[in-house]
């Protein structure tokens, strides 16, 4: 209890003192950022969330081939989530004498449940439309522009849906809940649930569709899905946003891990701020555990001391972190709130208890080891203070840390593999660092015979501090490397989710292409100078037999699988496999393999319904049965928006069977009037218009780019705070060093130039040693956790080499100014 | 009190071996009042290190109140400083960032003394060395003789047998090293063993037995 009291006092003594300002600020921004990241991440991730739901509708949504049981709307009432109840069929429309097949949605109040339905009440103009806020009202009904365009629809007309006579009342323009798989690639229009039996389209035999839409508390969601899992029955699944869409699984994953790996980055930083900071509190303290040891203070009542004195320290400049990380955050959702026109979720508190979690562990990881070095210093050092220096530089010193370090990679990456491979990377650099640094400064020394003045001077510095220097260079390092590979991935990743959807990603899908229309189509496409689309049969089979043991939903657990086996695929064939699938196992026919019984399937499918390389399936088509041999899996970027497949064949297997085409191209803005033209020219074709989705998709693809760049000033301001600890570092040495030359008739400009020779030459290892590990980091992250291209880019050795040394140089003289304008006598009193 | 027994202390400068004591014998009964003197590099730091257990002797044995101590671990070394031995130094010494009264407060805490009679002991301390108005300054805020005298508090707030002072009045002036001495030799008078190093002849003629020391060795020890 004693010493916790004298433990408290000195602490307060050595804040007052500004003994621990240094690492306090290390620990502050290093814990803010961390929460600042931890809360923003919390919140972008919940925002994408509720952005992917708004395409879907809903947070959940339970569909079935059959009325749905009472109790699931029930229990989501239970629990105090929002509900509504779609229907969803194809039928015919008729306006007069021309009726087309229609995609029929009746719904209740309330839906959408998440998103925007947007409607316009003026045909002729799209710009006029507005949020709904009801569904129609029954006897009237929404339709969209397909069905506006091809039944000449205008408001106020009658639309015969079944047995029931509905007036037009509203143009559809934005509707979630829209799918762009082709199972909806009719056109749509919205009735109200009330009207559905005038239509007597709910009959018997009737293919219906039936949705439970349901929203609310995230947590109660999840209950809710786990309550309603164990209970489905056959022909009854759940898709909740992570479940459906591929393209927008793929960017929620990716954005989390890349708000995962920021946070990592930061997390180094404040390791090399806080090791760098303790080893200034260790040397500076060196004299006053002497004394006490020679009071007769025991070793473990020094070791405790000092360790009441750093938990406590360690949980006050937390607990300021946390509250600066929430204050930013704060300031962040309201930045990105004006920007993104999207309401941030208010964040968990979970952000700031790991805040807190890591600010004691990281500092302590790092304190120990000195801590322990400490208790040891000599009693004898208060006659001799030669002696008693402890080991602290000692690579072998930081063990601890770099164990708690790793802990924290693995638990903040949530994926043991991005977290080793990030944490493998930064140990390996810092071993290596370690070891080409004492290298480069022994080779370097050996240039101070041939250079002259600050050269010199700084030479024989960096020689003489050679230990101290590299523990400086490789922390430092560490920091711009963690900025330069968080750049550089940051840059790839920005880079490949651009190109998944370049400016002219297909926005339009064709299909039901008979084979007599390609040639006409390719002459529409021609007249008016517009380059003819790829074109890619289609061909719809079912899964019956793999290795000619035949299948049924039954036999798989999985509710995805069950669904694949269920339903039709689309199978096609191609010669020459298309640009963004890439072969993960077996390999692509050659030419030579026309009309050889053999096909690709994508993997993740393969995956989840049991086929490997080798495997022969079977389908049935139309009724006849086709059987191949898997011979290669594919990984497709579903991302690109381009025409995919999941199973394809080599030319000349499926040319017997009924095939339809299909294709996808871009029309810019200004040229929608080529819908209309393709309609008309071509009745049976379906037009289906993804610019919607792909515009959605981009929203949320550039919040989570902004996101990504606030979160990267965090990162930078860790890395300022490494640099400023490091130069604080040898803060009282410069002094006295300063006060001797001055005393013996130096300027100041001598003494500011040799520094600055110093800071260049410790700025310009650190800048090595950055590029190399962030060349090696970005090469392993890339390629084996973010499944990203990355090629070595010699700029990044020049950026590092010049960041370090412009970076450590400016910042060491503005660091040093105060030890430059101390008066010498000032100091040599001091001595 | 202080029994030494052929007492060696060799140490390794580069690549020589410089021997700071060469078999010392000495005995220092309880409540002796000793001078130790020598030019410098004679040894007579390294043995009053050795004496105060802040060193430990290359061979020889060290016995202190009956009993062995040269191979006492660090925290029974530790234990013996504090409950035995006062240190004074010629450059006191004393804690920066802690007042007067909290360096003198150092050893109690460190002995676990209860807070009640820690208050009661360092207001007699800093009464008994007149320090009663510096109590709550720190140590830059006091003179040389104020800092010397807190530093003496400290060494003798826990009523050690021995008191080693290391130049003790060397930072200071002549009036008021009188003065620190003057206390010293009052604390001897009270019975503590007063050890004192210096190269000062008038300050080791002080003593009641004068020990002179040459390159490592006893060259004289007269009373």
């Amino acid at each position: 209890m004693n010493l916790i009291k004298l433990s408290f006092r000195m602490l307060r003594r050595d804040w007052r003192a500004g003994e621990l300002r240094v690492l306090a600020l290390a620990l502050i921004i290093a814990v803010g950022g961390m929460t600042t990241v931890g809360f923003f991440a919390d919140r972008v991730q919940l925002a994408l969330s509720r952005q992917g739901n708004q395409l879907l509708g809903a947070d959940l949504i339970i569909f079935s081939d059959h009325p749905l049981p009472q109790h699931y709307a029930d229990e989501a009432k239970r629990l105090g989530l929002a509900t509504s109840t779609a229907l969803k069929f194809p039928s015919m429309a008729a306006k007069g004498d021309n009726s087309l097949l229609t995609e029929i949605k009746a719904i209740t109040a309330g839906y959408p449940l998440r998103g925007e339905l947007r409607i316009s009440e003026d045909f002729s103009k799209t710009d006029a439309a507005y949020i709904a806020n009801a569904i129609p009202s029954p006897g009237s009904v929404w339709v969209d522009e397909k069905l506006m365009v091809r039944l000449d629809l205008n408001r106020g007309d009658k639309l015969e849906v079944g047995a029931a006579r509905l007036t037009v009342s509203a143009l559809i323009t934005q509707e979630p809940d829209f799918s762009i798989g082709f199972i909806n690639l009719r056109p749509r229009l919205l009735i109200n649930a009330a009207d559905l039996p005038a239509t007597g389209l709910v009959q018997e035999g009737s293919r219906i569709s039936y949705r439970l839409l349901v929203a609310g508390d995230s947590g109660k969601v999840d209950n809710f899905r786990t309550w309603a899992q164990s209970r489905l029955t056959l022909g009854e699944r759940i898709e909740g946003i992570r479940d459906a869409r591929p393209e927008i699984k793929a960017a929620l994953e990716r954005a989390e891990k890349f708000l995962s790996m920021a946070a990592l980055a930061s997390v180094v930083l404040a390791a090399a701020a806080a090791a760098l900071a303790v080893r200034r509190f260790t040397q500076r303290h060196l004299d006053g555990c002497a004394v006490m040891r020679c009071l007769g203070a025991s070793q473990s009542s020094i070791f405790r001391l000092y360790l009441y004195h750093f938990v406590t320290l360690g949980l006050i400049a937390s607990a300021i972190g946390c509250l600066f990380g929430f204050i930013a955050q704060q300031a962040l959702a309201f930045w990105l709130s004006e920007m993104v026109e999207a309401e941030l979720p208010w964040p968990s508190v979970w952000p700031a208890v790991h805040g807190l979690l890591t600010g004691v562990v990281l500092l302590l990881g790092f304190s120990l080891p000195p801590l322990l070095n400490l208790r040891s210093v000599p009693a004898l050092r208060v006659l001799r203070r030669d002696i008693g220096m402890p080991n602290t530089y000692s690579m072998a010193g930081y063990a601890l840390g770099l164990v708690a370090l790793s802990v924290l990679f693995l638990w903040k990456a949530g994926n043991v593999r991005l977290g080793a491979s990030v944490m493998g990377g930064f140990i390996a650099a810092i071993v290596l660092f370690g070891s080409f640094g004492f290298l480069l400064v022994k080779a370097l020394a050996r240039l101070r015979g041939q250079t002259g003045g600050a050269w010199r001077y700084g030479l024989a510095n960096i020689r003489r501090r050679a230990t101290s220097s590299v523990v400086q260079a490789v922390a430092l390092g560490l920091g711009i490397m963690a900025l330069l590979a968080l750049t550089l991935i940051r840059d790839d990743l920005l880079q490949s989710w651009r190109t998944s959807l370049p400016p002219d990603a297909p926005n339009h899908f064709l299909v039901n292409i008979q084979k007599d229309q390609l040639e006409p189509l390719e002459s529409f496409f021609a007249q008016r100078h517009l380059a003819h689309p790829p074109v890619f049969p289609m061909i719809r089979g079912r899964l019956t037999a793999i290795n000619d043991t035949p299948i049924s939903s039954g036999d798989y657990s999985d509710i995805r699988a069950r669904r694949l086996v269920e339903r039709e695929f689309n199978l096609s064939w191609a010669d020459h496999m298309q640009s963004d699938n890439q072969i993960v196992k077996g390999r692509w026919w050659k030419s030579g393999d026309r009309g050889k019984a053999v096909m690709s399937v994508e993997e993740d499918i393969a995956k989840t319904i049991g086929i490997n390389l080798g495997d022969t399936l079977t389908y049935d088509i139309a009724g006849s049965t086709f059987s191949a041999k898997v011979t290669s899996l594919r990984k497709v970027n579903w991302d690109s928006f381009r025409v995919n497949f999941f199973v394809v064949t080599p030319p000349g297997v499926l040319d017997d069977y009924p095939a339809s085409y299909i294709t996808s191209f871009y029309i810019p803005p200004g040229q929608m009037e080529l819908t209309n033209q393709l309609i008309k020219a071509f009745p049976n074709l379906l037009v289906i218009d993804v610019a919607t989705i792909i515009a959605q998709v981009q929203k949320m693809i550039e919040q989570v780019t902004k996101a990504v760049e606030f979160v990267f000033l965090f990162t930078l301001l860790a890395g300022v705070a490494v640099l400023y600890a490091a130069i604080i570092s040898t803060q009282d040495e410069r002094i006295y060093e300063a006060a001797i030359f001055r005393a013996l008739g130096a300027k100041r400009r001598q003494l500011a130039r040799a520094w600055a020779a110093e800071f260049a030459i410790l700025g310009g290892l650190a800048g090595l040693f950055a590029a190399a590990g962030a060349s090696a980091l970005g090469y392993v992250i890339g390629e084996y956790a973010l499944n990203l291209n990355y090629a070595f880019d010699g700029r990044l050795w020049l950026t590092g080499l010049v960041a370090g040394v412009v970076g450590v140089t400016a910042a060491g003289l503005m660091g040093t100014r105060s030890a430059l304008s101390t008066p010498p006598l000032m100091t040599l009193r001091k001595i | 009190m202080i029994h030494l027994s052929a007492i060696s202390r060799v140490f390794h400068m580069g690549d020589q071996d410089v021997s700071a004591l060469t078999r010392i014998n000495l005995e220092i009964l309880p409540g002796d009042y000793v001078s130790i003197m020598g030019p410098s590099g004679s040894g007579k730091s390294t043995l009053l290190n050795i004496m105060g257990l802040l060193d430990r002797p290359d061979s020889g044995r060290y016995e202190l109140d009956g009993k062995d101590v040269t191979d006492l671990s660090e925290t029974e070394q530790a234990r013996v400083r504090r409950e035995k031995i006062g240190f004074v130094f010629q450059s006191f010494h004393l804690v920066p960032r802690l007042t007067a009264a909290e360096n003198i407060e150092l050893p109690l805490i460190l002995e676990g003394v209860p807070p009640a009679e820690r208050r009661s002991r360092i207001h007699e301390a800093l009464v008994g060395f007149n320090l009663a108005d510096r109590a709550g300054h720190r140590p830059a805020e006091l003179s040389g003789g104020q800092r010397q005298r807190v530093a003496i508090a400290r060494a003798t707030i826990l009523r050690p047998t021995a008191l080693l002072a290391d130049e003790p009045t060397g930072n200071l002036d002549h009036r008021i090293g009188a003065e620190v001495m003057a206390l010293l030799e009052g604390l001897h008078h009270a019975g503590t063993t007063l050890i004192v190093v210096t190269h000062d002849r008038e300050l080791g003629a002080r003593a009641h037995r004068h020990i002179a020391m040459r390159d490592g060795e006893i060259v004289e020890d007269k009373t």
